[in-house]
């Protein structure tokens, strides 16, 4: 029996997007010197939203000079609790807009409504609800004498989880007393435009935080700018690299957060049923735009068949489409240049021998789309198994023991998250301790909490997001030497 | 006069637990403080830096593993060992570094305590760097520190011995492996201290000691795709530090910057620990 579902659309009439947007610099909304706009589309319908200011080196200069006198003239000197105040402010706001900020986020990213709605944007204020309470407290943080700000912070995050990976970038460095100059992922410049609104309804003194729009080219003029004390970037590994040679040789501080390929490993004890919830979770959470998406998946050989078959069957029952209605599971693919990338490394895929297997699943005419898709006979080898897809895409291979699955999960340059399911307790933790990765779920998948620290070993970056870790990345103090 | 003629020793790379010379078989003079011809200390060559790494990533597992009262211990292992060679290291230090009176003691006495300090580290660290994080949901969820793996580190050139142990010390504490380049123009202290280790319980291949040149082995290290952190505090060059942090990027390594000008004498802090620790975080579910 199949049960059709009547559409429940979110009603769009809470977001008002203008027909384009400035800079944010220094408190105020301004027109890029060179005057160079891009649009920004609805993954899901290709409809144009916005037109989005592209920043150039006078804009990223302005921006940092706002920044630096901020710092030094008003953020770097205001009282821990005052600083506070303004940061439990801005949590208060995302609280009372978080509807229009979760709609907004949903049209021009493509994730489902219910993701924003139930995931990110409470993070979004817990976030920063939990770093508020830090800023008068740093020096109970255990992190060294006399901690205080570094400066002026480059923040450079991914289209993911746009808002989300805003706020771990700001809430600590504000906190912490620096100020920043963020700038948001291309495609999805307006939650982080909608904030910068938040931060004047907060009376945010001008200059702590800055917004610049715009691509790559803004990014690397933002994280080699002199004037620019800390830089913090959340994306490929790729561009993570290039970031870590242009601050070589400089006393720029750094933390990282690149990409992932997570093992996902169950063994034959797992609650089926909950593991395959885990599973689906893992992979095609947010159209799997994850860093750490668990996209290998392990399965002990004794319940592989079992495994799977639950796992096709539950696929069966995810719905994709219209993001904004509520009851997608699986929205749109971000970008055009996205769903490229996942096309390419899934046709890798099949030449290389894997199979592939995907549910009926009808998709849209308009917008960016990719069915979940599973992969089998899946070696090591395969591009598929080794490459960060970044998109609803599951390889799956196998193991017959423990130490196999241990040695298959590390067996990656990357190190970010691991999952694993077993009812044996001693069993989670003997595995837990060898993974070598930065994030383990154990008997759940893609948790996250602004308490709980969050960054990876390896080539998955380095420093941590969260927690009091999340702290220490904005922080200097009189006991530490130059760690980059 | 019947004077005794002195055995002189000959002085070789510390690898994996053993004394090899260089596979290039080359050596250069090493001179005391005055100028005046102390010995020949072997050059290690890239094919050194690549065995010591290969013997560090061999001992990582099982040092790693160790428990931390075990690793402490053997830290400590370590200062009582130099404690009963304090005389050899003292004359070590003289001729090396030229201190007179005191200092020379002053010196190597710190570099013992040194070593204790870093031991009572090793089942602390966790419990001060870790802890629980109360998430908002049914779930118990703790971060620890754990060792990064196998750092590469470049010994302070000036402090031979003070300045090499609180480079190693901190690195292996929390479980590394470590190839260290000593002081190029004063490593005897640090062949000194390689023989204390060899009879201390330190594992084989988890310090690994080589003499030579930075500038021509650290190249290859710092784009050794098994290496995963580079200290570079002994570094004086800036051209050399700026072209190895852009080396290091090639496999996302952590990076500690050069610091020629470090007072070894001032207290140590967590400061070089958490330089070379990652956070693990573990989530589980509470439920019945």
């Amino acid at each position: 029996m199949t049960f059709e579902y009547a559409p429940a659309p979110e009603s769009r009439a809470v977001v008002d997007i203008a027909s384009s947007y400035g800079l944010f610099i220094n408190g105020e909304f301004t027109s890029p010197v060179d005057g160079g706009s891009f649009k920004t589309v609805n993954p899901a319908t290709e409809e144009v939203l916005s037109e989005i200011a592209i920043a150039g080196q006078a804009d990223v200069d302005a921006a940092v000079s706002a920044a630096r006198r901020a710092h030094s003239q008003a953020w770097g000197l205001m009282a821990g609790r005052d600083r506070a105040k303004y940061l439990f402010r801005i949590a208060r706001l995302i609280q009372e807009r978080s509807r229009e900020l979760a709609v907004l986020e949903t049209l021009d990213n493509g994730k489902p409504i219910r993701e924003s709605r139930d995931v990110d944007l409470p993070l979004v204020a817990a976030h920063f609800f939990y770093y508020a309470g830090w800023a008068d407290k740093l020096e109970h943080a255990g992190l060294g004498s006399n901690p205080r700000s570094i400066g002026v912070a480059a923040q450079v995050i991914p289209w993911n989880f746009p808002l989300l990976m805003l706020a771990w970038k700001i809430a600590p460095a504000l906190a912490a007393g620096n100020t920043v100059v963020l700038k948001p992922a291309e495609t999805t410049s307006l939650t982080a435009l909608a904030f910068a609104d938040i931060c004047q309804q907060a009376d945010l003194p001008p200059g702590v935080v800055n917004i610049i729009t715009g691509a790559g080219d803004t990014g690397r003029m933002l994280v080699e700018h002199p004037g620019v004390d800390k830089v913090a970037f959340t994306g490929s590994t790729e561009v993570g690299k290039s970031i870590q040679r242009a601050v070589a040789g400089t006393n720029k501080r750094l933390t990282l957060e690149l990409g992932g390929k997570a093992a996902n490993i169950v063994f034959d004890d797992a609650p089926i049923d909950e593991a395959v919830e885990g599973i689906v979770n893992g992979i095609f959470f947010n159209q799997g735009h994850v860093c750490c998406a668990g996209s290998r998946l392990l399965i002990q050989e004794s319940v592989a068949e079992e495994v799977l078959d639950s796992l096709k069957r539950r696929l069966g029952t995810l719905r994709l489409g219209d993001p904004l209605d509520k009851n997608t599971d699986i929205g749109a693919i971000n970008s055009a240049e996205q769903l490229a990338r996942i096309t390419e490394l899934v046709e890798s895929g099949e030449q290389e021998g894997a199979e592939r297997w995907s549910p009926e699943c009808t998709l849209p005419d308009r917008g960016y789309w990719f069915a979940p898709t599973i992969f089998t006979s899946v070696t090591q080898a395969h591009r598929i198994a080794r490459e960060e897809i970044f998109g609803p895409v599951l390889s799956v291979l196998t193991f017959r023991t423990p130490d196999e699955a241990i040695e298959k999960a590390n067996n990656t340059p990357f190190g970010l998250s691991a999952g694993i399911w077993t009812e044996k307790g001693s069993r989670i933790l003997w595995m837990a301790n060898r993974l070598r990765a930065g994030v383990v779920w154990a008997n759940t998948f893609n948790r996250f909490d602004p308490t709980s620290p969050f960054g990876g070993y390896k080539e998955s970056g380095f420093g941590r997001e969260g927690g009091i870790p999340g702290l220490a990345a904005y922080l200097q103090t009189d006991d530490e030497g130059q760690n980059s | 006069m019947n004077e005794r003629v002195e055995v002189r020793k000959t002085y070789k790379l510390f690898v994996g637990g053993a004394f090899p010379r260089s596979e290039s078989g080359r050596t250069y003079e090493v001179l005391d403080f005055e100028g005046d011809f102390l010995a020949n200390a072997a050059k290690a060559s890239r094919k050194d830096g690549r065995d010591a790494v290969l013997a560090a990533r061999k001992s990582f597992g099982a040092w790693s593993a160790a428990t931390a009262y075990n690793r402490g211990q053997v830290l400590y292992r370590i200062a009582e060992v130099m404690e009963g060679r304090r005389d050899q290291f003292i004359a070590d230090i003289a001729s090396a570094e030229g201190v007179v009176g005191l200092d020379a003691p002053r010196i190597v006495d710190a570099a013992i305590d040194r070593w204790v300090w870093y031991a009572g580290w090793a089942d602390k660290v966790a419990q001060v760097l870790g802890t629980t994080n109360p998430v908002a949901g049914p779930y118990f969820n703790f971060s620890i520190p754990e060792p990064t793996g196998v750092v590469v580190a470049v010994a302070p050139q000036a402090s031979s011995l003070l300045g090499l142990v609180s480079v190693i010390a901190p690195i292996i504490v929390t479980g590394n492996a470590c190839v260290v380049i000593a002081s190029t123009e004063r490593p005897l202290p640090a062949i000194t201290l390689t023989e204390v280790l060899a009879t201390s319980d330190v594992i084989g291949g988890v310090i690994n000691v080589l003499t030579g040149d930075p500038a021509e082995i650290m190249p290859w290290l710092a784009s050794h795709a098994d290496v995963n952190a580079l200290d570079l505090t002994g570094i004086t060059d800036p051209a050399l530090a700026t072209e190895l942090e852009i080396a290091a990027a090639d496999t996302v390594k952590r990076v500690r910057r050069a610091a020629p000008d470090e007072d070894w004498h001032e207290p140590a802090t967590l400061s070089r620990i958490r330089g070379f620790v990652e956070t693990k975080t573990v989530w589980h579910p509470l439920g019945v």
